[in-house]
């Protein structure tokens, strides 16, 4: 049976057949060529970013430590207390009890307002669900990542820690960066 | 036959004593550097800093190491022999530092009322001594991994000791063509002798299997086989800890200076350089530092061999290579 070759046959690089002097010169020349790509690499100088001092920037939409959210000029909270978020977050780490607003006690808006707002970041896997669930964008994803704590328990944010400004520690990043 | 170096001058014994110390002092201190250069330059070869976090730009890593070290418990596993684990490292620190004693880092010198030569000591047998006390270390290795009754240092140290000993063949015949060049097997008349021009030049092919020899005796990448941690965790020393490992490793580092030593007396004309004599040590320290930073280099680019294409590479070309250069200058210095 004859083989044969097909059009559309590759042709396979092969390298150079080893032994005799011709290798030895190879292996010298390639030995050079090789100190040359690692003293390229000393050239160009460390690309390391060393975390705790330098951070790497996040983009826009990055999604990290959760924000709630209060209208500016009333001062009210946007959150209703509608559970939409619970019922959308997959790993069921948000807790929300509602209570009624009365006219001496206004906290939001709307008719209710969340009397407790609990997210358990040990459980949230950031899938940005509750603020996409969210119908008064009551709820963000902010932009922090350093949530790294020694106690589990203080890893549950209250509605007090998830409506205070965080302090910005995460570099946003720029345009074209 | 070849003449014998021989000194004409008696060095009394206080001069010796402080010699060995100061020796012994740099070398110690130097170590340390050398321990913190290679992890630093290995950092910038592959385009990171290195250790940078304990000191002013990581400068007391190596004694955050030592004391780290020292401070931990001997340890012997139950299949180990304890005597010989602890001589072991002990025999390759003196080994070791016994060779540093015939580098010369500067020629005979006069001051405080006598004359003294600026190395350890100037003897008539030279290289064959670095030699000696080279071959000697493979004791060390050998013992300690064998008494340490793991299969991993047993490997290592079998490894060790079969390229040591196909390595110091061809270091040896190596050097034999410079010896034959300066007609001398002592250091300080092979430096002087390079007075027009360094070996390195009528010598190339030996200084390249010198050089390469030199990777293998001294355990360095891409020769690394007895310490492979991909397949032997980490050879003769996997079982050891604490100041034990230490010693292995700092009389590593030792090797290191003295093969950079060898090669720079032997190759790069010792302490010859432009300047008065006072700078002599100064350009010796200068070429052995040269060579160490090209060790590192050598490090960051080579991979590791295979153990069989070390074994045939070490007795199919460069012994061959070695014999060959050997001839063709015993033949070239016969007939001039």
């Amino acid at each position: 049976m004859t083989y044969r070759v097909e059009p559309d046959a590759i042709a396979v690089q092969r390298g150079p057949e080893t032994g005799g002097l011709g290798s030895v010169a190879r292996a010298f020349g390639e030995t050079l060529r090789g100190l040359k790509t690692t003293f390229g690499r000393l050239v160009e100088g460390p690309v390391t970013i060393q975390y705790p001092e330098e951070k790497t920037p996040v983009y826009p939409r990055f999604r990290g430590r959760h924000k709630l959210h209060k209208f500016e000029d009333t001062d009210l909270e946007k959150c209703v207390g509608c559970s939409l978020c619970v019922a959308a977050c997959p790993s069921d780490c948000i807790r929300v009890v509602a209570a009624e607003n009365t006219p001496e006690h206004r906290v939001s808006a709307g008719e209710r307002y969340a009397e407790v707002y609990e997210i358990n970041m040990t459980r949230c896997i950031f899938c940005g669900y509750c603020e996409v669930a969210c119908p008064f964008d009551a709820i963000t994803m902010g932009h922090d990542y350093e949530l790294s704590d020694y106690d589990r328990s203080d890893l549950i944010f209250t509605k007090e820690m998830l409506l205070a400004e965080p302090v910005e520690r995460t570099p946003l990043r720029r345009e074209g960066e | 036959m070849l003449p014998l170096a021989d000194t004409t001058f008696v060095e009394t014994t206080g001069v010796w004593v402080i010699k060995s110390v100061v020796i012994f002092a740099f070398v110690m201190g130097v170590v340390p550097m050398i321990l913190l250069l290679e992890r630093k330059l290995l950092g910038r070869f592959q385009n990171r800093y290195g250790p940078n976090r304990v000191g002013p730009y990581g400068l007391l890593q190596p004694l955050a190491d030592v004391v780290k070290l020292a401070s931990k418990e001997p340890f012997y596993p139950a299949t180990g022999v304890p005597r010989l684990m602890a001589i072991a490292p002990a025999i390759m620190i003196i080994t070791a530092l016994a060779s540093i004693a015939i580098i010369p880092f500067g020629d005979v010198e006069k001051g405080f009322g006598s004359k003294f030569g600026l190395y350890g000591i100037d003897v008539n047998i030279g290289i064959l001594y670095a030699f000696a006390f080279g071959s000697l270390a493979f004791y060390g290795l050998m013992l300690g991994g064998w008494a340490s009754g793991s299969k991993y240092s047993f490997l290592g140290a079998m490894r060790a000791a079969a390229q040591l000993i196909s390595y110091e063949v061809s270091l040896g015949l190596s050097l034999i063509g410079v010896v034959m060049m300066a007609g001398s097997l002592s250091l300080v008349d092979i430096v002087k002798a390079q007075d027009a021009v360094w070996y390195v030049v009528p010598q190339f092919v030996g200084f390249l299997i010198f050089t390469i020899a030199g990777f293998a005796e001294t355990n360095r990448p891409p020769f690394d086989l007895p310490e492979a941690d991909a397949e032997l965790v980490a050879g003769y020393n996997t079982e050891y800890g604490g100041m034990r490992f230490g010693s292995f490793f700092m009389a590593e580092y030792i090797n290191m200076i003295v093969i950079a030593g060898l090669a720079a007396a032997m190759f790069f004309g010792g302490w010859m350089g432009p300047g008065p004599s006072g700078l002599d040590p100064l350009w010796m320290v200068l070429k052995m530092f040269a060579i160490i930073v090209f060790f590192i280099w050598i490090r960051a680019t080579m991979p590791r061999l295979r153990y069989d294409q070390l074994m045939s590479f070490g007795w199919k070309i460069l012994l061959p290579l070695a014999t060959l250069n050997l001839l063709v200058t015993a033949v070239l210095v016969s007939t001039t």
